[in-house]
């Protein structure tokens, strides 16, 4: 990621943040444009047409330059190691592309007849994902994970309410859970009710107790938890839960330690959602598409939005659930994502499947071997799945109450990696959370432990290395808090444009 | 080839030597000792799934999928997914591992690829909807314009949202979707209803060009709006329209939704997409979603004389799950950053007199069509106002039949729109389709009407 320094005066080097905008001269363009084969129509009244519209005037090469610059100060899962905790940074294969552009063109109003293989791809994985996950029916259509957990968290408002039961407000939600989970329990109009994790990162059965009634709707459980660890007592807080009369919400984001190895149906979870751009591969795209569809158990399968595929005989048609809570989209959900999912799971089968469980929890915990003598983990007593947290206590310098993990995690990427998750969950004071995923060869593993072994001997020698860090990279630190304090969040020409139009 | 020496897949590099390297140092006999915290009742179900295909095979199944799709014809289905031309160097570009297998921009010093595109594109759609800021985007169109509406409610403090029974049937349904979560009312009005606005209303869902591809009056929405206290929503569902249109910021907006994935995005059986948002800086903290920020960077070590760079960074994360939880605006995390990409290129590569240059391309087809549509006998225009590149045609027969016959024909029709407007078809025509398409499809209908 180090810039290479070819010694040429400051002034000649390329200015870092410089837009498009910044570029344009006018008069340029970047596309041809046919004139028009059918005659001119009258405009409608001159107040209902808009003035010049404001964007850059640039030729097809600057285009192509400026963008492909960009992509190059990006780093992304092919730059290298990528152990970003609970985002599953695993290889997205290119042949699931490929697959995905058999459909790029097919149209979301087309009539069902026209469209019969899209319709079969969505079923299929409505069928695979509820296999995979132990449930009864599924719904794609949700097309984020937190779009997902809001999905379920009102398929289970629904369902309390069509027994009568209306006085179910409350949604149960361990203090480690990921933001999404609490936020998604106040867009579904439900209070929250924080629940304690215990030295062991387990959720504290006795809070639990006090705290589950007739007013809980459900609990938010992560499997395993944002800790990486799996809940010692799982099915008793499910079963505490169902026999207070709530339901049990299953946060998929960490499934990749579960692939083959259990189903979450099995463990006794009512609804769940999957991260497709985490378990099943789909690119992250810098912060998306994703896909976050929703499985349920038969009694809460009515509720799922729609419209979901059901065959009958060799036709697929597009269906509302009975007692559907509605449509979360405008379509089908996030299609060209789902295919790739489709793809992956087709590339991969049964084995296949539970090989990547495996190995992303032998990965891991290989990691854990690596860094546990190292660095102090709260968990470090306990087995990991797929993750591993860790907190800087013992990079700490007296004196300095500044000086952890973001000096650390910076450092790292002057060594040519992502930084692991950091300052989540919220439960662990600065934490590293760190996801190596099956995608990574043993090699690679012992080169991002020997960076981090480095980092803390540094840390000790020559903490300044880790206070200016990152080097090389096409900005350093940046001024987040002022950046906040005083946005400037587009950008503004300086003078007014003098043209002819 | 020994056992030892194979990894799982292609995907899972690790091989048997290598993991049982690892076992040994983790202190470990076998991986199954790593699940023992899982319930071993239930541990090794049996997945019910395909075997594993190749490369070759997952394709040569793929393809015997699509297959079954109709292909290749000329379409004339709009309804809120548009076919434009998506310029050859997107998909290149786009599908750079950098931009596509990027994680979202948590770690500025390594995305400024995303964070530099995404304030680019915020003010793109600052400009082309006349609003003063604009997040990086939403799921799709329609959640975005729910989320809007939450935003009115929690900025009002009222509980009232009004509709307009010209906004997508699929959006009403989303909208409503998300305000019974809230117990927040939703009432369907017509597009001249400006008087059922009042100070119980939290604001008013306004779609221009409508879903019969109409323009409705966004002025009088917002003064009606305005003079009650509430605010006017403007959903931009055809954003091609803003290549001729004028804004909806002008027109007296307070928050401005849409779906652009149509500039720069094939239509992808209506998925991903880009939902955009746009408002005014003064309700700037109670929007959804990321933004990225113009920031400085810091001067660290004090004896370094450095020129500071100027870079771009998440900014205000307190609004959102990651900090606020509970009291977040909204729960949204990933969002559609790759779409937006498409779409932050197709704008830089038109520009704006291309981008008008094709608006009007669209305005011109649509309406020589129109006009020869409504010439043919037994067919006329179902509505009467200014239209962009789609309007409702209505049909001597059921448009199912008329589709159908088209169909046999070897063209793709229009949306079938006849559940709200009698024997009403809804026909889009945009810079693709050409003038040769048009006069066919004039003469199709025509022998379709005569029984032939």
């Amino acid at each position: 990621m180090s810039e290479r320094d070819t010694q040429i005066p400051e002034e000649f080097r390329k200015k870092q943040g410089v837009l498009l905008y910044e570029m344009s001269r006018s008069g340029r363009r970047g596309l041809e444009i046919p004139a028009s084969d059918v005659p001119p129509s009258e405009l409608p009244a001159q107040s209902m047409l808009r003035n010049k519209i404001n964007l850059p005037e640039v030729g097809q090469l600057e285009v192509v330059r400026y963008f492909l610059d960009l992509s190059q100060q990006n780093y992304g899962i092919e730059s290298g190691t990528f152990p970003l905790g609970s985002c599953t940074m695993k290889y997205n294969p290119k042949v699931n592309d490929a697959a995905a552009g058999r459909f790029t063109e097919t149209h979301p109003a087309a009539p069902e007849e026209l469209v019969q293989g899209n319709l079969q791809i969505i079923y299929e994985l409505q069928n695979m994902l509820a296999e995979i996950t132990g449930m009864d029916a599924t719904s794609t259509t949700p097309m984020a994970g937190a779009h997902g957990e809001l999905t379920g968290i009102r398929m289970i408002k629904a369902w309390h309410f069509d027994r009568g039961d209306t006085d179910r407000t409350e949604v149960l939600v361990p203090k480690s859970a990921h933001g999404t989970n609490p936020a998604t329990a106040s867009m579904a109009g439900l209070k929250v009710v924080e629940i304690e994790i215990d030295a062991d990162g387990n959720v504290d059965l006795e809070d639990l107790k006090g705290k589950v009634g007739p007013k809980t709707a459900g609990i938010m459980a992560t499997y395993p938890s944002t800790l990486g660890t799996c809940e010692t007592d799982i099915e008793t807080i499910i079963q505490l839960v169902h026999e207070a009369g709530g339901l049990v919400y299953g946060d998929g984001a960490n499934l990749n330690a579960l692939l083959g190895q259990v189903k979450l149906g099995d463990l006794g979870f009512d609804v769940v959602h999957s991260n497709v751009h985490k378990t099943f591969s789909t690119p992250h795209g810098g912060g998306g598409p994703g896909a976050g569809p929703v499985m349920a158990k038969a009694h809460l399968a009515p509720y799922l939005p729609g419209p979901v595929v059901k065959k009958e005989g060799d036709d697929y048609k597009l269906v509302k659930p009975e007692k559907s809570i509605g449509r979360m989209g405008n379509w089908y959900g996030n299609f060209g994502i789902l295919v790739r999912a489709y793809a992956y799971i087709m590339s991969l089968g049964e084995e296949g499947l539970k090989a990547i469980s495996t190995d992303a929890v032998v990965n891991a915990n290989y990691l854990k071997a690596r860094l546990d003598p190292v660095y102090y983990s709260p968990y470090a007593h306990r087995r990991v799945m797929h993750e591993v947290p860790y907190t800087p206590k013992n990079q700490m310098i007296p004196g300095d109450k500044h000086f952890g993990t973001t000096e650390i995690t910076k450092r790292l990427i002057d060594f040519g990696f992502h930084p692991p998750t950091v300052f989540f969950p919220l439960v662990i004071d600065q934490a590293m959370l760190f996801e190596p995923t099956e995608s990574e060869t043993m090699q690679g593993l012992d080169a991002l432990a020997d960076a981090m072994i480095q980092i803390d001997k540094e840390a000790r020698e020559n903490p300044d290395l880790l206070r200016s860090a990152p080097h090389g990279t096409p900005v350093g630190r940046l001024d987040e808090v002022e950046a906040s304090r005083r946005p400037i969040l587009r950008w503004v020409p300086e003078a007014p444009e003098v043209t002819d139009d | 080839m020994p056992a030892e020496h194979r990894s799982p897949h292609a995907y899972i590099p690790n091989t048997d030597s290598d993991r049982q390297a690892m076992l040994d140092a983790i202190g470990v006999s076998t991986p199954d000792e790593l699940f023992a915290d899982i319930p071993q009742d239930k541990r090794n179900p049996k997945l019910n799934l395909p075997a594993a295909l190749s490369e070759w095979e997952l394709l040569a199944q793929i393809d015997e999928i699509a297959a079954k799709n109709a292909h290749g014809r000329p379409s004339f289905l709009g309804a809120g997914a548009y076919n434009h031309h998506v310029p050859a160097i997107i998909d290149n570009l786009r599908s750079r591992g950098e931009f596509s297998t990027a994680y979202t921009p948590y770690q500025p010093e390594i995305s400024q690829g995303t964070l530099q595109y995404t304030f680019e594109l915020q003010t793109m759609v600052c400009e082309l909807t006349g609003m003063e800021v604009a997040n990086s985007g939403m799921y799709d169109g329609a959640s975005g314009s729910a989320e809007a509406a939450l935003m009115a409610t929690r900025i009002t403090g009222r509980k009232k949202i009004l509709i307009l029974d010209s906004v997508h049937p699929n959006t009403l349904e989303v909208v409503r979707t998300y305000a019974q979560g809230q117990d927040i009312e939703v009432e369907v009005v017509s597009s001249d209803d400006t008087e059922k606005i009042d100070d119980e209303t939290a604001c008013v869902l306004v779609q221009s060009p409508n879903h019969f591809g109409y323009i409705e009056d966004q002025a009088a929405w917002a003064n009606a709006a305005h003079r009650n206290g509430a605010k006017m929503i403007s959903y931009v569902n055809n954003p091609m329209s803003l290549g001729l249109f004028e804004t909806p910021g002008t027109l007296g907006a307070d928050i401005v939704t849409g779906e652009f994935a149509s500039l720069g995005n094939p239509p992808n059986f209506g998925g991903p997409n880009n939902g955009i948002f746009a408002a005014r800086m003064e309700n700037l903290r109670q929007m959804p979603g990321r933004i990225v920020g113009q920031a400085k960077e810091l001067n660290i070590i004090p004896d370094q004389t450095k020129e500071l760079k100027t870079g771009y960074a998440l900014v205000l994360l307190a609004r959102e799950q990651f900090i606020r939880r509970e009291r977040a605006t909204s729960n949204i995390c990933t969002s559609e950053a790759l779409v937006a990409l498409g779409t932050a290129i197709y704008l830089s590569v038109v520009g704006p007199k291309g981008l008008a240059e094709i608006a009007r391309l669209n305005y011109d087809k649509a309406h020589y069509a129109a006009q020869k549509m409504s010439q043919v006998d037994g067919y006329q225009m179902a509505l009467a106002g200014v239209f962009f590149n789609e309007f409702v045609l209505k049909c001597p027969l059921a448009p199912k039949e008329i589709n159908s016959k088209l169909f046999e024909r070897g063209v793709i029709g229009g949306v079938d729109v006849s559940d709200q407007i009698p024997d009403g078809l809804l026909l889009c025509f945009t810079e693709l389709n050409t003038r040769q398409q048009i006069d066919e499809l004039a003469a199709h209908l025509a022998s379709i009407a005569k029984g032939e």
